[in-house]
C-alpha cells in the first residue's frame, strides 16, 4: 500500500499505556491509507482513541507496535521536517503575543525571513477572516475568533498536512456550522489533507471525504466509509438531503456496533 | 481629656466620614477612578500622622519611648548628610548588589535545574529546606569572611534572596500548559527556542512574585545583618546604636527612610511587573 | 509514573533488592543523598583551602616542616579557621550539647530552649491572633475593609530592622525577658496565617455554600461543618511559614539586650570573640531548630490530612 498518493499510511498501529490499574489498549491493529488531498473525519465516543491516533500520526506520542509513516517519512522525520500544522481542542494562543505575533510563532521558530513572515500572516488571516484582528489580543477575542487564528497560525508555514483535534468542540451551534463553512472553503482554496478528529456526526458527514468510526476498549477502527457526497457542499442545507442522511446511518450504525461490543 | 487629644479624634472621625464618603462614590471615569484611589489612603496616612501628633503631645507619652510625628521630622531633616551616608551604604551598596546577585543567580539555577532532572530531584527539596532555616543566623559568618563593610551585609542578601527567586522560578518554568508544550513540539523547536518563546513568558508572574517578595526581603536583610557587626555607617548600625543612646526620633528617621526606600523599590518592581505581564488575568483584572 | 516491577516471588531477595532499589531511584531520596554528600565533600575540600594560608604562614613562622598530608590534617583542627570542617561543629554541638549540664550557661541546648520558648509564644499567640482575625474579616465586611488593609500595612514596617528599639522600648515600660522577643515573633507570625486563613476561609466553591443555604444551616454551622475544614490545607501551609519566621524574630530579637542569653546571642557573642566554630555550632543548632519545627507541622499536617481523608 505504500503509494505516493498516501500521506499517511497506518499498519497494524497499536498503541498500549501502562498505567496502575495495568494495561489500556488505547490503539489496537489500526490499518489506515489516507491519500493526499482527502478530508479525513474520525469519529467515535470517548476512549477510542481517536485523538490517540491523532497525535501518533504528529508524534507527541509513539506507537507500541505497527508502523506509521507520514509523508513517506516516520512520524519524528515528518515533524522535525515540519510536515504538518496541529490545531488543538484549546486555541493555545500565547496572551503575551498579539494575533498577528501569534501566528508568526511558527515562523519564527521555523527561521522564515520578516518579509516572508508579515506576507504569510496577511495572507493566512484573510483566510481566515480576521483581517482585522492583527494588533488585538487573545483575550480581546471570541472564542470563535481565538480558534480561527489558531488555524491561522497551523496554515502559515508550508505543511502539506492539518491535524485538527476536535476544533470546534467548545463552541456554540451557530458558530460551529459558521466555521466548518469556512474551513471547507480554505481545504478547497487550499487543497492540503486535512485529519480531523469529531464527536459530532453531522460535522463529520458533512466536512469528510472520508469517515473512519472508530470505538473503544480496545480503541479500534470499525468502518472506514468513502463519502459519495459531491465536493461542493455548501450551502448547509445539504445536511437535509437523503443522501446525507444515509450516510449519517450508517455512521451511528458503525458506532452503536462499536458500543454493544462490550 | 484635654483639647489636643479631643482635637486628634475629632479629626479621626472626620477622615473616616471623608474616606467612608469617597469609597461610595461612583467614579465614572478613569481619571476620577484614579484620584479616588490615591486620595482615600492619602487621607488615611494624614489622619494616621495627625492622630500620633496629637495622642502623643496630648497624652503626655515621653518621647524616648514614641516621639512625635513633627519631632521625628525635625530629626530628619536636620539629619540628612548622616542619614544619606547610611542610605548609601546599606540600600545603594548592600542592598541592591546582593539583590541583583541574588536574584540573578536564583534564576540561573533554576534554568540549570530544569535541564537536569537530576538536579531538579537532589537540589530542590534541598532548596526548600534551606529557605525555611534562619538564613540571616549567616551574617556573622559573612563577616568573618567578606570584612565588617558592605560586602559581607550584601552577602547575606544574596542568599535570602537566592532561594525564593531559584523555587518560584523552577514553579513558573512549570507553568505553561500541555497543549503549548506540545505546540512547540509539533514545530519541532529547540530546548531555547521553547525556552525562550514559551516557557520563559509564561514564568514571568511567578518570576515576578519572587522580585517582590526579595525585594522587602533583601531591605529587611541587609538591615538586621547590620545588627551583627558593622563599620560606623549603615541604617542598621545607626538603628542599634541611637537605640543604646535612647534617641528614639533618630530611629524613628532612619524608619522613615526604610520603608520609603522600600516601597519605591517595591513599587518599581510592581510597575516593571505590570509592564511585562500586562497579559496575565490578575493585572487585566479580568 | 508506572509501577510495573513484577511480584517477587517469596525467598527471591534480590528481586526485592532491585524493586527497592528501582524505587529509591526512580525518588528523590538517591539524588538527594548524592546532593548532600557532593555538598559535604566539596565543604572538606574548601575546608582545606581557605584555611590553607593562614596554616601555611604558621609553619613558616614557626619554621616547621611540612607535608601535604600535614596541611590537609591541620586545616581541619584549627582552633579560628575561616571555614571549620564539618566534623569540628558536630564536636563542638556534642561538647556543648552533652558534655555540659543543661542549666549552665555553656551549654547550647540552654540557648536553644531560651530561643525555643520564645519563638513558641510568639508562634502560639500569631497563629490564634491571625485566625481570629481572619474569622472576622470574612465574616464582617467592616472589617474586611477596614483591617485588612491594615494587616497588609503591618507588614511594611520591617519589623526585624526595628526588633531592637521594640526590645528596648518595652524593657523601659517593664516588660521584659521573654514577652518581648515572644511579640515580635507574634508580630512577624500573624500576617501568614491571616492571609492563608481569609484565602482558606473563602476557598468553599458557591455551590457549596448555596448547599448549605439550602440546609438553612447556620453561621456557626456553615463555619464548622464547611470553611473550617476547607480552609484547613492553608492553614498548614501558613503556619509551616509562621514557625520558621517565629524562629527569625527570636533569634534577631535577643540582639540588642547584649547578647546574654539564646541561640541569637550565641551567634553575636561568637562574632565578636571571633569564636567560628562557636558560631557554626549555633548557625547549625538554629536550623535543626527551624527544620524539626518545620517538621513537625508538616508531621501533623498529614495525620489530619489522612484523617479527612485526603489523597496522599
Amino acid at each position: 500500500m505504500h503509494s505516493a498518493q498516501n500521506i499517511v499510511e497506518a499498519r497494524n498501529v497499536s498503541l498500549t499505556f501502562e498505567t496502575n490499574d495495568g494495561p489500556v489498549q488505547a490503539l489496537s491493529n489500526v490499518d489506515l491509507a489516507v491519500r493526499r488531498g482527502e478530508f479525513v473525519s474520525f469519529i467515535g465516543p470517548s476512549g477510542c482513541g481517536k485523538t490517540t491516533l491523532l497525535r501518533l500520526v504528529a508524534d507527541l506520542e509513539q506507537p507500541t507496535a505497527g508502523e506509521l509513516r507520514v509523508g513517506g517519512l516516520s512520524p519524528e522525520e515528518a515533524r522535525k521536517a515540519r510536515t504538518y500544522g496541529y490545531v488543538f481542542q484549546a486555541p493555545g494562543l500565547f496572551p503575551w503575543r498579539t494575533i498577528e505575533k501569534n501566528i508568526a510563532l511558527p515562523l519564527e521558530i521555523m527561521g522564515y525571513s520578516a518579509e516572508e513572515q508579515k506576507r504569510r500572516i496577511a495572507s493566512t488571516l484573510e483566510l481566515v477572516n480576521l483581517s482585522g484582528f492583527a494588533r488585538k489580543f487573545p483575550w480581546q477575542l471570541s472564542g470563535g475568533m481565538q480558534q480561527r487564528a489558531s488555524i491561522a497560525r497551523a496554515l502559515s508555514f508550508d505543511a502539506d498536512l492539518l491535524l485538527m483535534d476536535e476544533p470546534f468542540g467548545a463552541l456554540d451551534e451557530i458558530v460551529r456550522d459558521h466555521l466548518n463553512e469556512q474551513l471547507l472553503e480554505l481545504w478547497a482554496r487550499t487543497s492540503k489533507t486535512i485529519c480531523f478528529v469529531t464527536h459530532s456526526i453531522p460535522e463529520a458527514v458533512y466536512l469528510s471525504t472520508l469517515i473512519v468510526v472508530m470505538s473503544p476498549r480496545p480503541g479500534r477502527v470499525t468502518d472506514i466509509i468513502e463519502s459519495p457526497l459531491p465536493q461542493e457542499r455548501r450551502p448547509l442545507d445539504i445536511r437535509e438531503s437523503p443522501e446525507f442522511l444515509e450516510i449519517a446511518h450508517r455512521v451511528r450504525e458503525g458506532l452503536r456496533a462499536g458500543h454493544s461490543d462490550e | 481629656m484635654n483639647l489636643t487629644v479631643a482635637g486628634a479624634l475629632a479629626f479621626w472621625a472626620a477622615a473616616w466620614l471623608l474616606n467612608e464618603r469617597l469609597v461610595r462614590l461612583d467614579a465614572r471615569t478613569e481619571p476620577a477612578r484614579r484620584a479616588v484611589a490615591l486620595l482615600v489612603p492619602a487621607v488615611f496616612g494624614i489622619t494616621l500622622l495627625v492622630v500620633w501628633e496629637g495622642l502623643v503631645r496630648g497624652l503626655g507619652v515621653p518621647t524616648v519611648l514614641l516621639p512625635p510625628p513633627s519631632m521625628i521630622w525635625e530629626r530628619l531633616v536636620s539629619s540628612l548628610p548622616t542619614l544619606w551616608v547610611d542610605f548609601q551604604q546599606t540600600f545603594l551598596k548592600a542592598v541592591l548588589i546582593g539583590y541583583a546577585l541574588g536574584c540573578g543567580s536564583g534564576f540561573l539555577a533554576a534554568i540549570a535545574v530544569d535541564r537536569s532532572p537530576f538536579l531538579k530531584r537532589g537540589l530542590l527539596p534541598l532548596g526548600n529546606f534551606v529557605s525555611a532555616l534562619p538564613i540571616i543566623g549567616i551574617a556573622p559568618i559573612m563577616v568573618m569572611w567578606f570584612g565588617f563593610d558592605w560586602p559581607s551585609k550584601a552577602a547575606v542578601v544574596v542568599v535570602m534572596t537566592f532561594f525564593p527567586m531559584l523555587v518560584n522560578t523552577v514553579e513558573g518554568l512549570a507553568a505553561s500548559s500541555p497543549i503549548d508544550r506540545d505546540l512547540m513540539r509539533t514545530y519541532a523547536a529547540s530546548y531555547w527556542q521553547t525556552l525562550l518563546k514559551l516557557r520563559l513568558p509564561a514564568a514571568a508572574p511567578f518570576i515576578f512574585n519572587a522580585l517582590k517578595i526579595n525585594s522587602t526581603l533583601a531591605l529587611i536583610g541587609a538591615i538586621v545583618a547590620e545588627f551583627f557587626g558593622t563599620p560606623i555607617v549603615g541604617m542598621g548600625f545607626r538603628i542599634s546604636t541611637e537605640v543604646g543612646r535612647m534617641n528614639i526620633d533618630m530611629v524613628w528617621a532612619e524608619i522613615a527612610i526604610a520603608a520609603l526606600a522600600g516601597s519605591l523599590f517595591y513599587g518599581l518592581v510592581a510597575l516593571i511587573e505590570r509592564a511585562v505581564t500586562f497579559w496575565h488575568p490578575s493585572i487585566r483584572g479580568g | 509514573m508506572t509501577a510495573s516491577a513484577p511480584i517477587a516471588a517469596p525467598g527471591s531477595a534480590s528481586a526485592t533488592t532491585g524493586a527497592v532499589l528501582r524505587r529509591l531511584s526512580e525518588g528523590n531520596t538517591l539524588p538527594v543523598l548524592i546532593v548532600v554528600t557532593a555538598i559535604v565533600a566539596i565543604w572538606y575540600g574548601f575546608t582545606i583551602y581557605l584555611n590553607a594560608p593562614w596554616q601555611i604562614d604558621t609553619y613558616q613562622r614557626t619554621g616547621a616542616e611540612w607535608t601535604a598530608a600535614d596541611l590537609v590534617r591541620d586545616t581541619m583542627a584549627q582552633e579560628r579557621p575561616v571555614l571549620p570542617a564539618p566534623h569540628q561543629v558536630v564536636a563542638e554541638i556534642w561538647k556543648t550539647v552533652v558534655d555540659v549540664r543543661p542549666t549552665s550557661n555553656r551549654s547550647l541546648l540552654k540557648h536553644a530552649w531560651i530561643t525555643l520558648s520564645s519563638t513558641l509564644l510568639g508562634f502560639a499567640i500569631g497563629t490564634a491572633l491571625g485566625i481570629l482575625i481572619a474569622v472576622g474579616i470574612v465574616h464582617n465586611r467592616a472589617m474586611d475593609k477596614s483591617v485588612m488593609p491594615w494587616v497588609i500595612a503591618s507588614q511594611t514596617i520591617p519589623i526585624l530592622a526595628i526588633a531592637p528599639m521594640i526590645i528596648v522600648v518595652l524593657n523601659a515600660v517593664g516588660i521584659s525577658g521573654l514577652l518581648p522577643k515572644a511579640l515580635i515573633s507574634t508580630y512577624l507570625s500573624f500576617f501568614p496565617v491571616v492571609v492563608g486563613m481569609v484565602k482558606g476561609f473563602k476557598s468553599p466553591e458557591a455551590i457549596q455554600i448555596d448547599l448549605m443555604r439550602t440546609y438553612n444551616a447556620s453561621g456557626p454551622q456553615t463555619f464548622w461543618k464547611l470553611r473550617w475544614p476547607s480552609a484547613l490545607p492553608y492553614l498548614f501551609t501558613s503556619m509551616k511559614v509562621a514557625v520558621a519566621i517565629s524562629l527569625v524574630g527570636a533569634i534577631v530579637g535577643e540582639l540588642p539586650t547584649g547578647a546574654v542569653a539564646g541561640l541569637g546571642a550565641r551567634l553575636l557573642a561568637g562574632s565578636y570573640y571571633g569564636q567560628t566554630v562557636q558560631i557554626w555550632a549555633a548557625l547549625f543548632m538554629a536550623a535543626a531548630l527551624a527544620a524539626v519545627l518545620v517538621a513537625l507541622v508538616g508531621l501533623v499536617q498529614r495525620l489530619v490530612m489522612h484523617r479527612m481523608g485526603a489523597k496522599p
